[in-house]
């Protein structure tokens, strides 16, 4: 056994989501990303002396959906049922203007949840810990300074931005099945409209806690907390370097220090930060100036009202309901405009026989072609041309022969770039296939005629040279020719 | 009968009649605040121009007659840590010297919508920590009853405005007694409202579970009329109650025969002076002689309250005060190396003495591993408190006790022995604890002419049934036109 196979690793991510809500968390600016720094201010975001904060009861709501996704319990065992506290957390930086950040502590909004991921073919339970609001802090800038290099810029533009942390139970095993994880939840916090999950432009963060042991060990061994993960890849990458470097420190006979560690991209290496950075006592105290978060039956009912349909649940309902296979239904369900997008162009069809076959063939455009066409052209099903009806039309034209599948892929460039239905495109350019028995036999007997040679070489027994005729049928037919007739004519003709 | 102070409604009447100009009352405030270098430093900011120009606005409405109601052109003097646009809030602290406020705080915002001619900011302890108004980085204040004592504090500055006839009214804020104690050492009315009756938005935060702003008069009437401008719900303070307002002028004007009064048991002879002792008792008899009726109410838990207090006054004020850290504000330390260095030396520098005992101590108790033994047990003490005063109530419509276990103190007498200091808040702090509102009255003098108060305390929102028995029993003392 190789050192790596001795150990398995213990994974726990906090992940933080920055609310999609209009305005901030305790005061009504606008949390626009990319404005004019410190233009989304006012005297409760900058903290300035006397100003108050009082919550914003989307963003309470926008976090209860989170939770509710998660089938997390609003009753804490410290709180009151339906009760959540807000509590001041005690530090001193630079962009954080009051000194403190308020965030939740011990009674948090929601605990104990969990949610599905898929990996490796199977799926895990992966519990959430808890689930709770905080405001973010603002940005500090410190480079691209020119002569005022020594200087730093506060942007407090973020600061009071809402944000969920959602700490899940230490249940992950490898980098890959954190990735997932992560990339579950940006499924979801999309699905629920809560969060853009927009890792690159900081709208999702992580934190990883990390410990490795031996394999087959219960207790937890010492742990490091990675910061700075901004993308899925960064996740993988920087958990697969710690839990090798732990690994190493074991197989040296050397301790893990338990300490927090930043992610460097460039170099791709973890690395402790200072210890005086981390060295913090936050001193905790229960916020003053909110009122204790009381959840109602009926306000958790209302905001039940508005959660979608979630991606477990319509990927189960796509394989029943249109017969799919998990992986395209996988696809499919990966979000919610590719999902409605499906489901229009399948109520699209006619409700024939074969019906089923059709789902499986525009889940198979959707897949593969329009997929394609949309990344070349940086589109989304959202905003593409070709409606759902207009691909429902494309497959039922495919289905009843009038075209063969082959020129419907150029229908389909031109439906891409033009927006026109399937039907117009194939009358315009007469692209009708050549289903005609009549016109058909006229054209396998002139290409028959014309090649006497092959034709005794395929009565010798040279049965390669079939596909020959049939090349040289749908040349003569200009492509147009039905190829399941040309291939009965052909096979009619020949064993003659 | 004319009355040594004029009241509001009489400022009211003259104002209305045209027999007084608001410009001639705001610059008299303010020739008097000029003049009043024996008081200490009084004011931080005086608004002259300002304030004038206000007053003429007034008095233009007068003219048209559209007068805004009775605080319309009447003189008012606001605490430091009360917020204005565009003036200086220093919170009587050099870390603020030079801040300039974006914006009005609630109680500002209702006054000027009432015509009130705001004069200017007056002086206080620092960021309102302190007892005797001698903590501000301004210079002290003097009591007008005798010069070489304090005001009390931390709203001293405010309330001696109104005894000295600076301002017929101020606003003062509370944490722990902060107006009604230096009410008491000046000889003037202070009203500490049910906490969430009056929006803290823009009182800058010492402790904001205990903060409530509150008036001073020199008569129960004036205050009820600047309470009513002044309390309601609003939806900047999140704390900040819905309960309707009463209406307090009409409110105080029932007579308090049959009200049951509250004394409390607890109480014993060694928390007071004897002079405060005997002139709690004449004046609990006189209001008896008014018609109430005594009965004698437990709070087993009130010994606990001024531990209770400071222990969660501390906790609250270290983390309002952890945004004054150098990096914005006035007050930066030139001497830093690093970040680090930056935050404590210009917290070193920039905060004074008292400011730093309470920031310390506050640190301390929410630290770990002794957040359980200080800061989580006050609030359990805390509660209970508050239930004691709950059950109190259900014997007794309003409390009565001293607001102070002694008369003014000489400057200086308690500055090194903060602990001396501390306890005199036993009977106000604990009023914060419970949220209740409560007022002082003036309740006569000692030998050496120095004023006393009597504390009354009601139940939630009754702010209107105190001040009611303090307007009948300030209608029947001899030293209600008593002027320093």
């Amino acid at each position: 056994m190789k050192p790596v196979e001795r150990y398995e690793a213990v994974i726990g991510l906090e992940v933080h989501a920055q609310l999609s809500t209009q305005t901030k968390l305790f005061c009504g600016c606008a949390t626009q990303f990319g404005a004019k720094p410190n233009s989304n201010t006012c005297p409760v975001c900058l903290g300035l002396p006397g100003a108050l904060p009082v919550l914003n009861r989307q963003a309470v709501e926008f976090a209860m959906r989170a939770a509710m996704a998660t089938h997390c319990s609003f009753v804490t065992p410290k709180a009151a049922p339906h009760k959540s506290l807000f509590a001041r957390k005690n530090y001193f930086y630079p962009d954080l203007p009051k000194g403190y950040q308020i965030s939740q502590f011990d009674q948090p909004l929601a605990v104990n949840g969990s949610i599905a991921v898929q990996f490796d073919e199977a799926t895990r339970k992966i519990g959430i810990t808890r689930i709770h609001m905080e405001e973010d802090a603002g940005k500090l800038l410190h480079d691209s300074l020119g002569q005022d290099a020594d200087k730093s810029l506060i942007d407090f533009n973020r600061s009071g931005v809402p944000l969920i942390e959602i700490v899940s139970e230490p249940e992950l095993r490898t980098p890959e099945e954190a990735a997932a994880y992560c990339r579950k939840w940006r499924q979801l916090v999309r699905y629920l409209q809560i969060c853009d999950g927009n890792l690159e432009q900081g709208s999702m963060r992580c934190d990883a806690n990390v410990s490795v042991r031996p394999r087959g060990e219960k207790k937890l061994y010492t742990k490091t907390e990675i910061k700075n993960l901004n993308s899925f890849r960064h996740i993988q990458k920087a958990l697969a370097y710690e839990i090798d470097r732990q690994i190493t420190c074991y197989e040296q006979g050397e301790a893990v220090v338990q300490e927090t560690r930043l992610w460097d991209a460039d170099q791709e290496v973890t690395r402790p930060m200072r210890s005086k950075e981390e060295a913090h006592d936050y001193r905790y105290f229960a916020e003053p100036d909110l009122l204790d978060l009381q959840l109602t039956s009926e306000w958790i009912a209302a905001v039940k009202q508005v959660i979608p349909e979630l991606p477990d649940d319509k990927l189960e309902r796509f394989r029943q309901e249109y017969a799919l296979s998990t992986y395209d239904a996988l696809f499919l369900t990966q979000d919610q405009q590719c999902a409605d997008y499906f489901e229009a162009a399948a109520a699209a069809l006619s409700a024939d026989k074969g019906e089923k076959e059709r789902f499986k063939e525009i889940a198979n455009w959707m897949m593969g072609d329009f997929t394609k066409a949309l990344k070349d052209y940086a589109g989304s099903f959202a905003t593409t041309k070709v409606t759902p009806k207009h691909l429902a039309s494309l497959v039922e034209l495919i289905a009843t022969e009038a075209i063969s599948g082959k020129i419907a892929k150029s229908v389909f460039a031109e439906m891409f770039q033009s927006g026109q239905t399937p039907e117009k495109i194939v009358t315009a350019k007469g692209l009708q296939q050549l289903s005609d028995e009549k016109q058909l036999r006229q054209i396998v007997e002139k290409v028959i005629d014309a090649h006497p040679k092959e034709v005794q070489q395929f009565q010798e027994g040279r049965d390669k040279l079939f596909g020959f005729f049939v090349g040289q049928v749908m040349r003569a037919s200009q492509g147009q020719a039905n190829p399941r007739l040309v291939n009965e004519l052909l096979r009619a003709v020949l064993s003659k | 009968m004319d009355k040594a102070r004029p009241s509001i409604k009489d400022l009211h009447a003259r104002l209305s009649q045209g027999e007084t100009k608001s410009v001639d009352l705001t610059q008299q405030s303010l020739d008097h605040a000029k003049n009043s270098d024996s008081l200490g430093t009084l004011f931080l900011s005086l608004r002259e121009g300002r304030a004038m120009a206000a007053a003429e606005a007034a008095d233009q409405r007068a003219k048209q007659g559209k007068r805004l109601g009775p605080l319309d052109g009447i003189p008012i003097a606001i605490k430091d840590n009360i917020v204005m646009k565009d003036e200086v809030a220093t919170c009587g602290s050099q870390f603020l010297r030079d801040y300039v406020s974006p914006y009005d705080s609630h109680v500002v915002g209702k006054l000027k919508e009432a015509g009130a001619v705001i004069i200017g900011k007056t002086n206080l302890d620092e960021f309102a920590m302190g007892s005797s108004n001698e903590h501000s980085a301004y210079g002290v204040v003097r009591n007008p009853w005798d010069r070489d004592r304090v005001p009390g504090g931390s709203s001293g500055a405010s309330a001696v405005c109104v005894a000295a006839g600076i301002a017929p009214l101020s606003l003062g804020s509370e944490t722990g007694g902060s107006v009604r104690q230096p009410a008491s050492f000046c000889g003037v009315v202070g009203v500490k409202p049910t906490y969430g009756r009056v929006s803290r938005y823009g009182l800058v935060a010492f402790a904001s579970s205990l903060d409530q702003i509150g008036p001073f008069s020199w008569w129960v009437e004036d205050a009820a009329l600047l309470l009513q401008v002044i309390a309601g719900r609003d939806e900047r303070d999140s704390t900040s109650a819905a309960q309707a307002v009463d209406d307090y002028p009409q409110t105080i004007q029932k007579p308090i025969d049959g009200l049951r009064v509250g004394l409390v048991r607890d109480f014993t002879a060694t928390d007071l002076d004897a002079a405060a002792e005997k002139n709690f008792s004449t004046a609990v008899e006189a209001i008896r002689g008014l018609g109430a009726k005594t009965v004698e109410v437990s709070l087993p838990h009130l010994k606990y309250a001024v531990g209770c207090y400071y222990v969660i006054n501390s906790a609250e004020a270290s983390a309002n005060l952890a945004r004054f850290d150098g990096v914005r504000y006035t007050s930066r330390s030139k001497d830093h190396g690093n970040l680090k260095d930056l935050f404590v030396n210009s917290r070193t520098q920039g905060f004074g003495v008292e400011v730093k005992r309470r920031i310390m101590l506050g640190t301390y108790v929410l630290s770990a591993g002794y957040y359980d033994a200080y800061y989580g047990k006050a609030c359990k003490i805390r509660h209970l408190i508050r239930e004691d005063f709950i059950k109190a109530f259900a014997k007794c419509d309003v409390i009565l006790t001293p607001t102070s276990p002694c008369e003014a103190f000489p400057l200086g007498a308690k500055l090194e022995n903060p602990l001396q200091m501390y306890l005199s808040d036993v009977f106000t702090a604990s009023i914060n604890l419970a949220g209740l509102p409560a007022v002082s009255v003036p309740s006569g003098f000692s030998e050496q002419g120095l004023p006393f108060g009597l504390q009354i305390i009601a139940p939630d929102f009754a702010e209107g049934r105190a001040l009611g028995v303090a307007h009948h029993y300030q209608q029947s003392t001899d030293w209600k036109d008593m002027r320093p």
